[in-house]
């Protein structure tokens, strides 16, 4: 029997997301996938399932949702404030979200890509190996209210309610790179400028790269603009003609004629994507051998989120699944939560 | 070629780019197109993607499974297996004839190219639409091709602004390639001709229809008949042959 979760109200940069697809570089479809990889591996944590299962990517703000079924629910990534039927529930936690009950999701208190994990995955139908919303390709769409989304049979139905510790990434902060392609095209000055300097993020951004603002002057490549086209991939920093960073995220272009300064490591990309206009951003150069020890860190992190979680205790939403059958009816509007 | 190249560069933290020259030239794009093709065939272990870009191969490995120094290593040996600038073209290349639309509002900036080319408007169309262009690498957006290459005198610059939007099917030139649009996006590229040829189909049996080594001949055609063709289906009247 298939089991839907319907969209009641979204935010307008709500997507299905998952890991993206692999083997299509040379066809030119970058491979997209969620902005914050990291919340994905931490909402499959929680729900004791497969990392791999797509999930929904709420941009600054979230929505409303209701199902037909019993589901397990987890929230990850960018805080946001929600709610069940009204009554508060923890973020970085998983849930249970009673058949007909309404979830509601609001503003993000700090950070930009919240996500909702749905028990057995969002499972609408895969396009070209993938579920992953990839707009600049033209593949999917962005989500909106009278939406259905089919979900995947949940194996683990019966689990309690989990939660991990936050792993903070939404106020911007140090981002390490590696050395790059083009990085022997900018003079060692502008370099080591690049690492003194404070970025802002810049208003201008979206799934494909986010502009970052530095203070003071732009930089200049001894290349200047007459480089050859040539790969691009996520983490990239390619530096417009105005000399303004842009750093390159999982939905970006595959090739490209700016220059580039360096290449995010996949450790700290999700602290860019989830920096907020005017978070403040600094940068530094590691070797490609500290960037190998950086990412077997990360890796064996993410392994081991699944040790990590705790059973959500000390929080109401707790006691309702035990009790659900009795508290399905909200003792307050909720309207409080929509900010 | 100089001692230069090939080159070996790193690119990010899992990703190394080999390249065969750093201008344009048919021996280095065929070396890619080539070495990339014997980096997917050799099948090695840890290797996540590959693509090409006009003069390099890109390979996206696990640095976990396979380190820097072996996978370099590994490239090296492959470079010294044989002289990658006289590799053959890909095998079973297509010829494409494309309805095109030279001009008029719907490709605003062909006057405007032509003037940078030295050439009148008929002249910039002949000159275009009489060479047989052929795919150097696809990439940018989904199926989209970088084609080439023009007479010198379309040696002409990008344009410094961006034109807002270019819409899919839209066929550009700059720097004597010709671009033709997968999607609508922003470029710098002028917008000189419009077809109606779907290059991304994602979900049809072949989802991406050109391949690098295809040619293409950009054939004249008025609004009207282009617009009934666009009806017809996703080729937007759109020819192949074999290429012997």
């Amino acid at each position: 029997m298939s089991r839907l979760l319907t969209i009641r109200r979204a935010g307008p940069g709500m997507t299905v997301q998952d890991m993206g697809r692999e083997g299509y570089l040379s066809f030119g479809l970058s491979r997209g996938g969620a902005a914050d990889r990291q919340a994905l591996y931490e909402g499959a944590a929680l729900l004791a399932q497969d990392p791999a299962m797509a999930a929904i990517e709420m941009a600054g703000m979230g929505g409303e949702f209701e199902a037909d079924t019993d589901l397990r629910i987890a929230l990850t990534g960018a805080p946001m404030r929600a709610g069940i039927d009204g009554t508060a529930i923890a973020w970085n936690a998983s849930h249970f979200l009673p058949k007909g009950a309404r979830l509601s999701i609001g503003a993000a208190d700090e950070g930009v890509y919240g996500y909702l994990h749905v028990g057995g995955g969002i499972a609408t139908p895969e396009r070209l190996g993938g579920r992953s919303a990839h707009l600049a390709a033209g593949l999917g769409n962005a989500l909106g209210a009278g939406d259905t989304l089919e979900i995947g049979a949940d194996r683990n139905a019966e689990a309690p309610s989990m939660c991990l510790p936050p792993d903070p990434r939404f106020d911007g902060g140090p981002v390490r790179l590696v050395p790059s392609l083009q990085t022997s095209f900018f003079a060692q000055a502008e370099l080591d400028r690049f690492e003194t300097t404070t970025f802002q993020r810049d208003a201008r951004g979206n799934r494909m790269g986010v502009r970052i603002l530095p203070e003071g002057d732009g930089f200049h490549s001894e290349a200047g603009l007459s480089v050859l086209s040539e790969v691009i991939v996520p983490g990239d920093v390619q530096i417009t003609g105005d000399g303004t960073p842009f750093v390159l995220l999982a939905e970006c272009q595959t090739t490209g004629g700016y220059p580039r300064i360096g290449a995010v490591l996949p450790a700290d990309l999700p602290r860019v994507a989830q920096a907020r206009p005017g978070v403040a951003l600094r940068f530094s150069f590691v070797t490609l051998e500290e960037a190998v020890a950086i990412d077997a860190r990360l890796r064996a992190h993410l392994i081991n989120l699944s040790a990590a979680v705790r059973p959500l205790t000390r929080d109401p939403a707790d006691i309702r699944n035990l009790l659900s059958y009795q508290l399905i009816s909200g003792v307050t509007a909720g309207d409080d939560l929509e900010l | 070629m100089t001692q230069d190249w090939p080159q070996i560069r790193t690119a990010g933290f899992d990703g190394f780019l080999v390249s065969f020259g750093d201008s344009l030239s048919e021996p280095a794009n065929r070396a890619a197109l080539a070495f990339r093709a014997a980096v997917a065939r050799a099948g090695w272990d840890g290797i996540l993607d590959t693509s090409t870009s006009l003069v390099s191969a890109y390979l996206q490995f696990d640095p976990h499974w396979r380190d820097h120094a072996a996978m370099r290593a590994a490239l090296e040996t492959l470079l010294g297996e044989r002289d990658w600038y006289a590799a053959d073209l890909p095998e079973g290349r297509s010829l494409w004839r494309v309805p095109t639309v030279y001009g008029t509002d719907i490709a605003p900036q062909l006057a405007e190219a032509a003037a940078a080319a030295g050439m009148s408007v008929q002249e910039a169309i002949t000159s275009i639409s009489e060479t047989r262009v052929r795919v150097q690498t696809i990439g940018f957006a989904p199926g989209q091709p970088y084609l080439g290459t023009l007479s010198s005198a379309w040696d002409i610059p990008r344009q410094t602004a961006l034109t807002d939007k270019v819409p899919e099917g839209a066929l550009t030139v700059a720097i004597r390639q010709l671009v033709l649009f997968s999607v609508s996006t922003p470029t710098g590229w002028r917008h000189i001709g419009q077809t109606a040829f779907r290059l991304f189909r994602p979900d049809a049996e072949v989802p991406f229809v050109l391949r690098p080594g295809d040619e293409v001949l950009f054939e004249p055609t008025d609004a009207e008949t282009l617009h009934n063709m666009r009806a017809a289906g996703p080729d937007g009247g759109a020819v192949r042959e074999d290429i012997a």
